[in-house]
């Protein structure tokens, strides 16, 4: 009895104790085979805003017309190198308006309320909880983010094979069909621009957040948008989905789309 | 055996000078594309795959029909068509070349290929459809080289060999499947959203494959002293003439499903590609004659006074690969962009660059394939003589 539970203490130890010597070499391999440390991401800086999954509630009482739209459209755009191309079938857009009967084509009413009819519809990339572009990507180009819920992409990786395209039924992703540089009006330095052959989209402002600002179409939107944790009750998303009936894009497809919309 | 495919005649060096410059043109449009990106193709934010991926489809199919002959050989021990399975065997080969290729020049990024080997991502469709359109290509050069230079020295093939022949089969049936689940397991694209998809392609692939394999058959015992054999044609044509009856069958089982249960999302594609949807039909006309041209297949393959008799079957195996390559190469995939998930309707149509490229593709298929059949053909008239 003695003897047996001595040498398993010594195996343990033993175990112990390679385990400890071999963490930082595992660690090291994880992160060299696509660990969720070697995921690129924007590293948080101290001031960070945090959250389990980050929501969007928008608020489509507060819009009137196109012109409600066009200053979250232009800053978002603007900031992030979107270029823009006149030909519609090589269009990138991270985030612009629908009608309701676009933003919504299984949810349409015979007979529909006439305000949500006139509308313009703010459609941008949903942040899925179960996101299908995710899991179509051969390379994890496109990936979730662990830490809080983004669906962000890696424009170094992405080999431009579409498939997320394909996946997502919100039509919220572009390619690149040629070199977007030149189709820039005012680039900002501060935000990579993209090359041909590779998709992108919409990034919940991954690159603001880290420093502690909100995304930048919802600091324009003059209350039409609200941007906080999906998971922690006091979050001003909780608060207003839990007096407002809300309606998320495609419910049924179970992606659980994290862009909330109050009509 | 590589010898034999540099021995020929004067036809034979102009066909292989007449496919190489057709891939050369091909290639210096593709160099253009490379510098350009895609933007030179017919391709849409809402179309986002076009020809190039329909004709990836579309050969999966004609590289799958190949286990039709090796099936019978093999398992059953229908010895009939040892003569020919090495033909379906080099058809399969070159078919997936071609298929490689198509997924090659429809990347964005095609310097970065090598990213699904350097972060394989299993629950991606398009990294088992890689492992598994490499492993039919690998399996089928071993098999086909073995089989073939065992049947130069008069001796039998390896005993390795046996149970990669074996693995073959399902494999070859794995390769369709895989493309299919690319499309079908997709939210919020009812056309592809169907669970027959993958016994729909197969189907289109044991007729398209066969009937394929047949028109060489004939045209191999016109140009060579190799005949393959009546009743192997006649087997194959009884094949192409069951797999074609099953397309078809399959087709209407999903318009039945889609139309009975009156879902608008799956009924706005077939209306696209049948009728025209919001004024927009560019692919009718098409659809129709792939319909038109299958069913005049079916009559002619099923029965056996036009089947036996030589100038209607090969009418019949004309007309059921054309129909398939429309259904496939054209309707299926542009088919289930059109109407957009957000009920747009974007029409797509290739454009010249981009069927340039599409044709070298094929070219550099048919230039592999020649030289294999030089080959396969060389051994058995040595054989023979």
């Amino acid at each position: 009895m003695m003897e047996t539970s001595r040498r398993t203490f010594l195996q343990m130890a033993g175990i112990a104790a390679v385990g400890l010597s071999a963490k930082p070499v595992l660690d090291a391999f994880a992160a060299e085979h696509g660990g969720a440390e070697a995921l690129p991401s924007v590293k948080p800086g101290p001031d960070g805003l945090k959250a389990k999954q980050w929501a969007m509630v928008i608020d489509t009482r507060k819009i009137k017309s196109s012109k409600d739209l066009e200053p979250m459209i232009e800053a978002c755009h603007k900031m992030h190198n979107v270029p823009h191309f006149a030909d519609k079938h090589h269009e990138i857009k991270w985030i612009w308006e629908e009608e309701y009967k676009h933003a919504f084509p299984t949810d349409v009413a015979k007979f529909m309320d006439e305000r949500l009819e006139r509308i313009p519809f703010l459609v941008l990339c949903n942040h899925c909880e179960n996101p299908p572009c995710v899991r179509a990507c051969p390379t994890q180009a496109t990936f979730k983010r662990p830490s809080d819920g983004i669906v962000m992409m890696d424009f170094h990786r992405c080999i431009g094979c579409r498939f997320c395209m394909a996946a997502c039924p919100y039509g919220a992703r572009s390619f690149n069909f040629q070199d977007p540089r030149p189709f820039i009006k005012e680039s900002n330095r501060e935000f990579p621009t993209r090359m041909k052959g590779v998709v992108e989209k919409c990034n919940f402002c991954a690159e603001r957040i880290a420093v502690g600002k909100q995304p930048v179409c919802v600091e324009v939107s003059k209350g039409i948008l609200t941007f906080g944790d999906l998971y922690d009750p006091n979050s001003a998303v909780r608060a207003l989905l839990k007096e407002n009936f809300t309606i998320r894009r495609k419910q049924n497809l179970g992606t659980e789309p994290s862009v909330y919309y109050i009509v | 055996m590589l010898e034999l495919a540099i021995q020929g005649s004067k036809k034979y060096f102009g066909w292989i000078i007449a496919l190489l410059v057709v891939i050369g043109i091909a290639f210096g449009i593709y160099r253009f594309q490379l510098a350009f990106g895609l933007g030179i193709t017919g391709m849409s934010r809402d179309v986002s795959w076009g020809f190039y991926i329909a004709q990836f489809t579309f050969l999966v199919g004609v590289a799958a029909g190949g286990v039709m002959v090796v099936t019978p050989y093999y398992l059953h021990n229908y010895k009939a068509f040892g003569k020919i399975t090495i033909l379906g065997e080099f058809l399969a080969i070159s078919a997936i070349t071609m298929c490689l290729l198509f997924i090659t020049v429809d990347l964005g990024q095609p310097m970065r290929m090598l990213n699904v080997l350097l972060y394989p991502t299993p629950n991606s469709v398009l990294f088992w459809d890689m492992i598994v359109l490499n492993g039919y290509l690998f399996l089928n050069i071993v098999i086909g080289w073995n089989v073939l230079e065992a049947e130069r020295n008069d001796t039998h093939y390896p005993g390795w060999v046996k149970p990669l022949i074996y693995i073959s089969i399902p494999w070859a049936v794995g390769i369709h499947t895989v493309t299919a689940y690319l499309y079908c397991g997709l939210p919020g694209r009812g056309f592809w959203l169907t669970a027959i998809l993958a016994p729909r392609f197969l189907a289109s692939a044991f007729a398209a494959g066969p009937a394929l394999l047949i028109l060489l058959c004939l045209f191999i015992r016109k140009v060579t002293k190799f005949d393959p054999g009546t009743e192997q044609i006649q087997s194959l044509a009884k094949i192409v003439a069951y797999a074609i009856c099953l397309n078809v069958f399959f087709f209407l089982c999903e318009v039945f499903v889609v139309f009975y249960s009156q879902i608008p999302e799956h009924m706005d594609h077939l209306k696209y590609l049948f009728v025209g949807l919001h004024g927009h039909g560019n692919l009718v006309g098409w659809m129709w004659t792939s319909m038109a041209l299958m069913l005049v297949g079916i009559i002619l393959m099923v029965n056996p006074f036009t089947r036996k008799n030589e100038p209607s079957l090969i009418v019949g195996c004309v007309v059921i690969f054309a129909g398939t390559w429309i259904d496939k190469g054209l309707g299926m995939i542009s088919g289930g962009f059109v109407p957009s998930p957000l009920h747009h309707v974007t029409e797509y149509a290739p454009t010249m660059p981009e069927i340039g490229i599409t044709l070298g593709v094929y070219a550099a298929g048919f230039l592999v394939l020649t030289l294999l059949f030089k080959m396969a053909i060389g051994v058995k008239e040595e054989v023979r003589a």
